[in-house]
Formats: C-alpha cells, structure tokens, sequence
C-alpha cells in the first residue's frame, strides 16, 4: 500500500483546490487531522474535497473541516452519501441551505441507520401511486413531505416511514397511510364543514383532534368492509404500535361501525367525544389539515362544475344531432342515478328519460363531483348555455414559454433533466430546465428555392431514396411458401427421376422487408450558426424531408439552443406524428439562430421522446458546428463534453444509435470520445452540408 | 386419454356455450346473419368475442372456422395454395376457401394483425358481391347464403400503424363489446370458475380496480377470461393473492412497480 501522504503534501493539495490564495480558507488543522490517517482514507476525504470544490469552494472548505472525524466513525458509504446529499442540496436550495445541512450531519448519519429498514418516499411511491388508483374515487397524486395528510387532491407522505423495526412492516404502515387518506375523501371526512366544527369550542384545536379520532374509527370500520386485507394489516401495526382503544370510546364509536353510518353520525358524537380523555392516535390516521382541504375544494368546485356543465352540453348536442333525424323536439333533462352498492361508485346518465353511456371523463367529474357533496346537485345537471363559459375559466391553461421566462421567474411546466457533472463525478439532480417551443413558421420562397437550387441533387437523392424503399423480395426454393417454385420442382423431378434425392425447397416465399426505423434530427440553433451555417443547415433540411418522405421512415425535427441551465429550448419544427406540410417547411425556413450549444439536455429529451416511439431501430442524429458550450458556464469546455458525453451513453444504453454531423474542423478532438469512433462525420465545408446529409443518413441506415 | 381429429368445417358445436348476452348483441347479430352482411366484433381482449361467436355457430348450427390473425398472415394462407404431392402440384383450400364452401362461419380473430394484402380476398366477400376470388386457379366462388364472415378488432391498444381501415371497417355490421356489468361478471365468474358468489364479487371489485387503473399504467385492466382463470386457481386451492398475481397481474403487465401495486390492491382486497 502506497504511503500516506504528508501533511505539507495535503496543505499543497488543499491551497490549491480550496484556492486559498483568495479565500484565505485555515487548511492546516484539516491537514494535520488527515496526515494521521491512512492512504486510502485520505485518498478517499481528498478526492471528496476535490470533487465538491468543483461545486462550491465554501463547501468543500466546510467538508473538509469535518471530514477527518467523520471517517472516523462512519462507514465510507454514507459519508459518500451525505457528500451528493450536500451538492443536491446547493443546487436546489443555495449555499445557505446546504450550510446548514452540513451543520446537521449528526442527524443525517442517524436518518442514515434507519434508512435501512425505512420505507422511503422514492421507493413506495411508484407502488402507492398505483395502488391508490386502483382503488375508486379521485384520481388522488403523491407526493412527498413532512407529514402524512390529504386535502383530497393529494395525499402528502414523509420522505421516509422508519416507526417499526422491519423493511415489509414499513411498507404496510406506508400503505395503510395511503389507504386511509384516501378514504378520507372515499368516505365523506373532507366534506365536513370545519368552520361550524370548531365554532363556539373552548378549544378548536382539541375539538378537531377528538373529531378526528371519531372519523379515524368511522373510517377502519369502512376499511375493515372494503379492503378486508388491509385491515388485517392495520390492526396487526396498532398492535405493534400502540395501546387499545379505551372502554369509553369504543362505546361512544360502536354505532359509528355500522355500515349505514356517516360524517353526521360522527358529528353528533363530537360533544361527547370532547368530554371523554384525548383519542390515543393511530399510527396509520395521519393529520387533518382543514386549511388545505377547504383551499383545493374552493379551487376545484367552480372548475368541475363548468366542466362537467360544458360536458353535459356535448352530450345532449350529439343527442339532439340523432333526435333532429326522427323530428323529436329535445328539451335536455339530465338525470343521474348512483350506484354505490359494494363499494362501487358508478353513474348512469338519462338524457329526457333515455339512457346515455357517459364517457370516462365524464365518469370521473361526476365521481369528483360526487365526493364533494356526497350526492349530484341539480344545478350541475343543467347543460352550458352557449358561451355561458369562456374556457379558460375551466381548462387548465397550457404555460405560455415565453410569459413564463419573462415574469418572474419560476419553473411551473418545465421538464427537468439531470446534468453530469465531471468534477462531482455524480449527476446534478433537476438540473436543466426544458421547454419545448414552436418555430415560428416563415412563408417565403425558400423551400422552393433550395429545391430549384439542387434539382438535379433531388432528383438522385428521390431515386436513391427511393431503391430503399421496402424492398419485397421474392425468395426461391424455400421450404415453405405461397407458389411453387416451378424451376425447383422441375429439377427436383428430375433428380428424383435419377433415383437422387429429392429437395424440399420447392416454394417461393415473397418476403416483405419492413423498414422499421425512427429517426430524431437535433439541429444546432446556437448563436455561432447564424449567417451561412444557418442556411446550410435549413437546405439540408429540405433535401433530407424531401428524402425521407420518399423513404417512408418516421422522422422528427427538432432544434436546440439554451441560455444557461435555466433555459434550455429545444424548438419543434416536426414532431413523430406530423405530416410534412408546408407548415414544416414554413417552420424548416424559420430556423433562426439563438444562443449557445447546451446538449445534453436536447439529447435527454429527444431520447426520450425516440423511446416513445414505436420502431425496431431508432436513431439520434445530431447536426452540429461546434463544441457544446454555454454561456458563462462551465459548461464549455471539459464539462460540457462529459455531459454530452454520458448523455449520449444514457441513450445508447436506451437502444438508441446516435450519430453526429458536424462542420467543426477540430471536433477530431472531441468527436470520438463523445460518439465513438466511426459514428460521426466532419464535413470540411459548410457548403457540403445540404448535400450530404441525406447521403449520409442513407448510408446510416441502409 | 382420448382426442377428436375434425377438419375444420366438421367443427360444428354440438354443445351449447355458456354465454350471457350484455345486450341485444344476438338478435343483431342473427338478423345479420338473414341479410347475409359481415360483422365486426370490436372490443377489448377477453370480454367475450370468441365465446359469443362459439354460441351464434352453436344457435345458427353452421362450422365455425376461426383463424387468428398474426402478422405473417397472408392473403394465400386464408385462400388456399398449391402443394407438391408426389411429384404433382395439388390445390389446398385455405380455412376462407372452406368456409366458403360448405356455408360455415369463418371469424378472422384480431384483423388488423393480418398483412394487408389479406383485404384482398375480404373486402369482395364483405361486400353486396359475396364472392371469393382465387386469383392462383383463376376462379370466383360465390358464396351461399349460409356462409358468414365475421372479423374481431381490439380498438384499445393496436398502434396507429395497424389501425382498420375506412375502407374495410364500413362493409362491416359492427358490434361493441364491453365488460359485463358487476352483476353479469360476477355470474360469470360464479358459473365459469366455478367459485361461490363472495368470490366471484370480490374477483370482480378487483377487475374493477385494475381496470381503474388503465391509463395510468396499464394499457388495459384485467378481462373477464382472467378472473375465470383466477378464480379456478382459488377453486383448486390456490391462494386467493397468489392466484390474482399469477392468474391477473402478471398477465397484465411486466412492470416491477405495477405488479408490485396490483399485489397490494388485492392483498387489501382479500
């Protein structure tokens, strides 16, 4: 084993990453704690401090004041773990939160233990996000907190659940959180009104509890019904948890088990209930937040109630279409009767008596509408007057991109995608902000231009094209086939005429070669292409639809540009789906330079997006001009290759095969390490490019 | 044990099908079947296409000649091509050709699989022309008015690529299949698997999960054949979660998270 380094040797090392030169950061102490320790530790400390110094210089300064004790005590792993903790932190919250998520170590190397056997948030809520709808009512979201609670909407659970010893048992107490959330809004709990509840108590915030309590043992007898299994489960964790219910309350709660009964029966008790001892809370009840429950109903009630009116007025229009033939006059009566028998919650809609199938949609506003109120008002039934409703006063409006970048700045409606980052040797989480754009389509004659300018190239590229075109092959002597394969039988005839043996390759089998292939085209937008590379690139473009569309293959065009992570665009100019159109070539004729190269986002997406595709082989192509780059950022440089980099390994790993064209002379610098050998091609003048590229494409696929 | 060799227009089904009508799906289908017009099942996978289509050939007592499409199918496996015998090429019919001949029913199972030279040979028998062409012996056979050619599609997840054509959808009398009702599932369930009412109910509200589910993750929730395999699991002493895992979940999707959900929405259940 190599020899532990010096202290004078780490202090070197720390001047030089801590830049204490400028920071005036006190490395001694750290060096001398870290000289005492053997090479692998501080192998492992130091490259900690090295790898965290590339995020903030604070920071690493602040690891590596603690480093040398915790190394001590705790195994490698967690350290490694609360270090990336650390960097997400900084990069979601700033230096001040991840500050004090260092002054909290002590905790998170506890949380760390009990991690082990705790169901974390990541890990249940795929399952729980299922399993909640799975069961009927409100499509119910989940998402992540410091508490369990539900304001109908959603159902909010701890980022870890660690109450009792065993991995499985967790997750049952996860699941009996969620279930009984979710029965808060089954069963009626958040329909009660919470003002008239705690009004003229001495005590509101008792009075909820005690309520609460009530509801908690209304609500197990309905599970108990329900969801037999889970109940099962439930009473197994309270009597892992906790003390039984007292005799008082099981009294008073004993009629609230009974099947017929409600939040009114519970409400009648309430009096009662405050005069008994506290209710011993259950471990699965979670907490009642009426603030949050009164807040998402107010939202939701003028909204569905416009919705399921605007939905209501289509069905009776169809309606009327079929009425108007048989000369009926229709006057639009909608009745609903509800089915709640075995725990169902169905609807059947009659239009003037006549039964209509209601579509999902419309299903689950009235089953939301029903949750509500525990029955359909009347008002609800009336169809939308015409223009009774602007749409936007019950549509969720889509994000303007553009509003959204220039008020203040937030990131409602983005994606989100992770950037490696080289000096971390970790992924920063969330860490690119995307929008996809529109292009905005210009009409002018350049399509038709560029298509007189290269006729004769269109021309040959439509015949190449073309050749490639699923080719139908007739196979000869086949076993099997649809016709006989008149020249194979004459022979094996003839053969059997000798006394040879005679071949049972007698068919001809006409074999259909299906192309199958989906191709994604990344067009660099950045600054540096303006002038002529912007015009190369938008011919090229035309000449490769005008290949392609020969081809038959499935094709999307789309350009990416980006100003810092926070605005990362990718630009549509064709998707999957869309036919080429003179609006393709309207928005084709439109590209126009914008900002930097940032790329490995744009790769992200589109890989994504060719993953939802359905093709045997799919394809990334990118045309590019240059290193990725952005502006003020590490992202030149080093960093941005690595990204680009990993991205486009994610992809591979996808099944995706990437490719890059590009006019950049020294990308034999770079190319090779980001695509590999032999999946690019450097052109030398950026007049080839239009020429090329569909030639190129059709050498990649043939 | 015992097995019957029958060629395919001796299939006739001399047993009556269990089948419970959802709607007037019968007296349509029968009328159809008098005016001589093709007819179009659509529906999701297992709810009752194939049964339903056993009990008309049962009612009407013709063959019922099935094939299930796939995408190799061509338009010579449905009509018939020639073989080699003996040093002679001899003509076969294909189970079209048949069904044609002796007047049966022939039910082309998932169309839209099939490759799309097969419209060749059906859209002329789907239409007032009734008749086959056998291009290869450069013949036409008119069809009887007992033959009836019936095809099923599965509007739910067929990729836009395989969707039915306008011009092949419209020769067709198209009939919708859904789900039963709970009432008629559960008596379903009951009759097929074999299981007492509880169970068949408690099978059914997990169908009804599972199909809450589509969407959001599952393409299409449980069918009604497999809450009748599930539920025979049960009967022959399988664990009522161990049988909707293998019999319901694991048939639905391969998702680790889903699977994992599905088991947790019927471990509550029972």
């Amino acid at each position: 084993m190599a020899e532990p380094l010096t202290r004078t040797e780490i202090e070197a090392k720390l001047d030089v990453w801590l830049e204490t030169e400028f920071t005036f950061h006190q490395v001694g102490p750290t060096a001398r704690a870290l000289c005492r320790l053997g090479r692998t530790e501080q192998d492992f400390v130091l490259d900690w401090i090295k790898r965290i110094a590339t995020t903030h210089i604070t920071l690493a300064f602040d690891f590596a004041k603690r480093a040398p004790d915790l190394i001590r005590r705790f195994d490698r792993r967690v350290i490694e773990a609360w270090a990336v903790h650390l960097c997400d932190t900084y990069d979601r919250a700033g230096m001040y939160a991840a500050l004090e998520v260092a002054g909290q170590v002590g905790q998170f190397m506890r949380q760390r233990d009990s991690q082990a056997a705790g169901a974390l948030f990541e890990d249940v809520a795929p399952v729980l996000a299922n399993f909640v709808h799975g069961l009927t009512g409100r499509k119910l979201k989940l998402e992540q907190g410091e508490a369990v609670w539900s304001d109908g909407e959603k159902i909010v659970l701890p980022a870890i659940i660690a109450e009792l010893e065993g991995r499985a048992d967790n997750f049952k107490l996860a699941k009996a959180m969620v279930a009984f959330q979710w029965a808060h809004t089954r069963y009626g709990t958040l329909r009660a009104d919470w003002q008239a509840l705690t009004a003229g108590r001495a005590d509101p915030a008792r009075a909820l509890r005690q309520f609460h309590g009530l509801e908690t043992l209304r609500l197990a007898a309905c599970l108990a019904r329900e969801l037999p299994g889970l109940y099962r489960d439930m009473s197994h964790l309270s009597a892992l948890l906790e003390a039984p219910i007292d005799a008082d309350w099981q009294a008073l709660a004993a009629p609230l088990a009974e099947p017929g009964a409600t939040l009114a029966d519970s409400l009648a008790r309430l009096d009662a209930a405050c005069a008994l001892a506290d209710f011993p809370a259950r471990c699965y009840q979670g907490e009642l937040r009426p603030d949050a429950v009164a807040a998402a109903r107010a939202a939701r009630l003028d909204k569905e109630k416009a919705r399921l009116r605007v939905k209501l007025a289509d069905l009776a229009e169809e309606a009327r279409k079929h009425k108007a033939e048989s000369g009926a006059e229709p006057d639009s009566r909608f009745e609903v009767a509800t089915d709640e028998t075995d725990g169902r919650l169905d609807f059947e809609i009659t239009l003037d008596g006549a039964p209509v199938a209601p579509p999902d949609d419309v299903k689950q506003l009235l089953t939301s509408v029903h949750l509500d109120f525990g029955a359909i008002p009347p008002e609800y039934l009336v169809p939308a007057g015409d223009g009774e409703y602007d749409a936007s006063q019950y549509e969720d409006q889509p994000v303007d991109p553009d509003a959204v970048w220039q008020g203040t700045y937030h990131e409602e409606g983005a994606l989100f995608y992770p950037e490696w980052d080289l000096g971390r040797q970790h992924y920063r989480k969330n860490w690119c902000v995307m929008r996809e754009k529109e292009v905005k389509p210009v009409y002018d004659d350049f399509p038709v231009r560029t298509l007189a300018k290269y006729s004769a190239l269109v021309k040959q590229l439509r015949t190449g094209f073309e050749a490639m075109r699923d080719e139908n092959r007739l196979l000869k002597r086949q076993t099997q086939g649809d016709e006989v394969d008149l020249d194979a039988l004459v022979e094996a005839l003839a053969d059997a005429h000798d006394g040879r043996e005679m071949s049972d390759r007698l068919f001809m089998h006409m074999h259909r070669a299906e192309r199958n292939i989906a191709v994604a085209f990344m067009v660099d937008m950045s600054g540096s292409t303006r002038g002529w590379i912007n015009e190369a690139e938008r011919e090229a473009l035309i000449l490769l639809c005008e290949a392609l569309e020969r081809l038959g293959d499935r094709y999307a065009i789309y350009g990416f540009s980006g100003i810092t992570r926070k605005r990362c665009e990718l630009f549509r100019i064709k998707t999957f789906d869309e036919p080429y159109t003179d609006e393709v070539r309207a928005r084709i004729a439109g590209i126009a330079a914008q900002e930097y190269t940032r790329m490995g986002f744009a790769i992200r997406h589109l890989s994504k997006l060719l993953g939802e595709v359905e093709a045997r082989t799919r394809v990334l192509v990118t045309l590019s001009d240059g290193r990725p780059d952005d502006y003020f950022d590490p992202y030149r440089g080093p960093y941005g290759i690595e990204d680009t980099r990993m991205a486009l390994l994610e992809a591979r790993r996808a099944g995706i095969h990437p490719f890059c064209i590009t006019i950049d002379k020294d990308a034999r610098d770079y190319l090779p390490h980001m695509y590999g050998p032999a999946r690019y091609v450097i052109l030398d003048d950026v007049g080839e490019l239009p020429g090329k590229v569909a030639d190129i494409y059709r050498r990649l696929t043939h | 044990m015992e097995t019957h060799t029958l060629s395919q227009e001796e299939h006739y089904i001399r047993r009556e099908p269990y089948y419970e009508a959802i709607g007037d799906e019968i007296a349509i289908f029968e009328a159809a079947y008098r005016n001589k017009l093709p007819v179009l099942l659509k529906g999701p996978t297992g709810c009752g296409k194939t049964r339903f289509m056993e009990y008309m050939a049962w009612r009407l007592k013709r063959p019922l000649i099935t094939v299930s499409c796939h995408d190799d199918l061509t338009a010579s496996d449905l009509v018939g091509r020639y073989l080699v015998k003996g040093g002679e090429t001899v003509w076969v019919d294909g189970p079209l050709t048949r069904a044609v001949r002796v007047g049966g029913i022939c039910y082309l199972d998932e169309i839209v699989e099939a490759r799309k030279d097969t419209m060749v040979v059906i859209h002329p028998l789907a239409d007032d022309r009734r008749a086959l062409p056998m291009e290869k012996l450069g013949q036409l056979i008119e069809a009887g008015d007992e033959f009836c050619l019936a095809i099923s599609y599965n509007p739910g997840y067929q990729s836009v690529l395989k969707d039915l054509k306008q011009s092949t959808r419209q020769r067709f009398v198209a009939m919708e299949f859904d789900y039963p009702t709970p009432e008629l599932e559960r008596r379903i369930v009951a009759n097929e698997a074999g299981v007492d009412a509880g169970l068949a109910e408690k099978l059914v509200r997990f169908a009804h999960m599972t199909r809450n589910l589509k969407g959001s993750g599952l393409d299409e929730g449980a069918s009604t054949r497999l809450l009748v395999h599930a539920g025979k699991l049960i009967a022959g002493g399988v664990a009522p979660v161990v049988a909707c895992q293998s019999a319901v979940a694991q048939a639905v999707t391969d998702d680790p998270d889903m699977l994992a959900a599905i088991q947790e929405l019927s471990a509550s259940l029972f």
